[in-house]
């Protein structure tokens, strides 16, 4: 199996809002930012009423690598690693898999979509291409 | 002018260890070796030495941005002292820092401020030995992998080319950058390695035969990776008053730079045509009078060939965007060209050393003792260390 998150109290809504399907980021009510990874403490105003909401699970690729090498024999390769900015603030980087396509197709920009693989504990956030 | 912190201090010795892939001695074997060269080549007796620093030192665990993999910690700084019966008025070791010559500009700091004379600075690594490949992250942490890492490895991005494949793939999106232009990079190293005896790569290599071989992480191929080697290298950072009546040449401090200004994390960076290394070239500049064009010789880490590309524009040798162009076709990275790069061989042909083996060869050409490969006339040299959000850089000069 491949590696698994340690789920802690700072990070548990990330990694377990796929269990309903819902991918969420820590934002602060108070000035609205988003701050990701989760923090006890808002990014931009340093207040404290900081929690997870549920966002729209779309975004772009910002940038990708195509992971050919065989580091484990249980790996299938080749896989997509992909860093994609969500649409509710680019500034959120979700690092993370494209799926549902071949590796060669992923471009810079790609219109993408969360979807979660269940993992251990975890809800592990995907993406896959989707129409823009 | 230096800033304070560089006019107080020096380097008065250097020492490398053998550096092979693998050798039959230890990594604590081969770190004494380097240390002790340092220390003789400094004109010292390990009883001068009042202070030690290494990076990461003994540690374990994955939490921070760069998690210790097999075989990259080499004996801790406790090992060290305790092998040749130090007395140190200060020692530290952390992974922690700015790139791995946080670990000399930790040394300028205890000296500058009167800590310490002379602080021995060492890097140990037994990779070749330990390292078959990165199972060991594949298999991690059972329960759950903690910190950065954990944000990294459930998508399978167990290594370094899957942390700066994105980095340099936007790179080239934005800027046009191309694998050619990567390649001469590692060409340059491998052709500097072929006049370094002490170069573990030393056979001939093509742009035909770097674009022919396979991908590890797109657009990351074979020879954009450094080269696990067993080894060690140490240097000697004393105040600057044991200048005088060394046995070599001192190599003065003009500037150093740590700075962080972007996200400390791998996966947060906002701008990834971009890395620290433009925080901490900025910051070295900052503290000197001395410009790009003063630089005879640099060594820009290379533990992937576009590592050189992010130091090249963070340490301002080229314009932002524009170090693809710079090096195509090799002629001005090349040893007789403007600006000689990695000219021992860097750590794609000569062994990853992270960094230190990129300073002690500044020093030695710095010196005048690079023999066959030493280029002439150099004084200004730079020597950069890390990837990513980490980053430190040396500006140094023949004294």
């Amino acid at each position: 199996m491949l590696p698994i998150p340690l789920i802690t109290a700072d990070n548990e809504a990330f990694w377990t809002g796929g269990r309903d399907g819902r991918l969420l980021i820590a934002r602060c009510s108070d000035c609205g930012s988003y701050s990701h990874p989760p923090t006890p403490r808002c990014s931009a105003c340093f207040g404290q009423n900081v929690g997870p909401v549920p966002v729209s699970g779309r975004g772009r690729v910002h940038s990708f690598t195509v992971n050919r090498q065989q580091w484990s024999p249980e790996l299938e390769v080749p896989y997509v690693i992909a860093i994609v900015e969500l649409d509710e603030d680019p500034a959120v980087r979700i690092f993370s898999n494209i799926v549902g396509c071949p590796a060669d197709e992923v471009v810079i920009g790609m219109p993408v979509e969360v979807e979660f693989v269940h993992r251990g504990d975890a809800f592990l956030p995907v993406f896959r291409p989707v129409d823009a | 002018m230096s800033a304070e912190l560089e006019q107080r201090c020096i380097i008065s010795g250097i020492g490398q260890s053998e550096i092979g892939r693998p050798l039959q001695r230890g990594v604590t074997a081969l770190t004494l070796d380097a240390c002790l060269q340092a220390i003789s080549d400094a004109g010292l007796r390990p009883a001068d030495i009042d202070g030690v620093i290494t990076w990461p030192g003994s540690v374990t665990g994955a939490g921070g941005l760069a998690p210790p993999g097999p075989g990259t910690c080499g004996p801790g700084v406790h090992a060290v002292i305790d092998a040749l019966r130090l007395q140190t008025n200060w020692h530290y070791a952390g992974p922690e820092t700015p790139g791995a010559f946080a670990t000399v500009i930790h040394a300028c700091m205890a000296v500058a401020t009167g800590l310490c004379r002379h602080v021995l600075v060492y890097r140990g690594v037994n990779e070749a030995t330990a390292w078959s490949t990165a199972t060991d992250r594949v298999g991690a942490d059972p329960d759950g992998v903690a910190g950065m890492m954990g944000w990294l490895l459930p998508y399978g991005a167990f290594s370094g080319p899957n942390w700066m494949g994105s980095w340099i793939t936007r790179h080239m999106h934005e800027y046009g950058t191309t694998r050619e232009q990567m390649g001469a990079i590692a060409v340059n190293a491998r052709r500097n390695a072929q006049l370094n005896p002490a170069a573990v790569m030393r056979k001939e290599l093509t742009l035909e035969d770097y674009l022919g071989s396979r991908m590890i992480s797109d657009p990351l191929c074979l020879f954009d990776c450094d080269v696990a080697v067993d080894g060690a290298v140490a240097v000697i950072v004393s105040a600057r008053e044991h200048a005088a009546g060394l046995p070599h040449p001192p190599v003065l401090f003009q500037a150093v730079g740590s700075a962080l200004r972007g996200r400390a994390s791998w996966d947060q960076w906002q701008d990834l045509t971009q890395t620290a290394a433009a925080d901490a070239g900025a910051h070295m500049w900052a503290r000197t009078e001395l410009k790009p064009s003063d630089v005879d010789i640099a060594g820009l880490y290379d533990g992937f060939s576009v590592l050189s590309l992010f130091w090249l524009e963070g340490l301002g040798f080229c314009g932002t965007g524009e170090s693809g162009p710079f090096v195509e076709g090799g002629a001005r990275i090349a040893r007789d060209g403007e600006l000689p790069l990695a000219t021992g061989g860097g750590h794609l042909s000569a062994g990853r050393l992270h960094g230190f083996g990129h300073l002690h060869e500044v020093c030695l050409q710095l010196r005048g003792e690079a023999g066959e490969r030493q280029v002439a006339d150099a004084e200004v040299g730079v020597a950069s260390a890390g990837a990513g959000p980490l980053a430190s850089c040396l500006l140094l000069s023949r004294g």
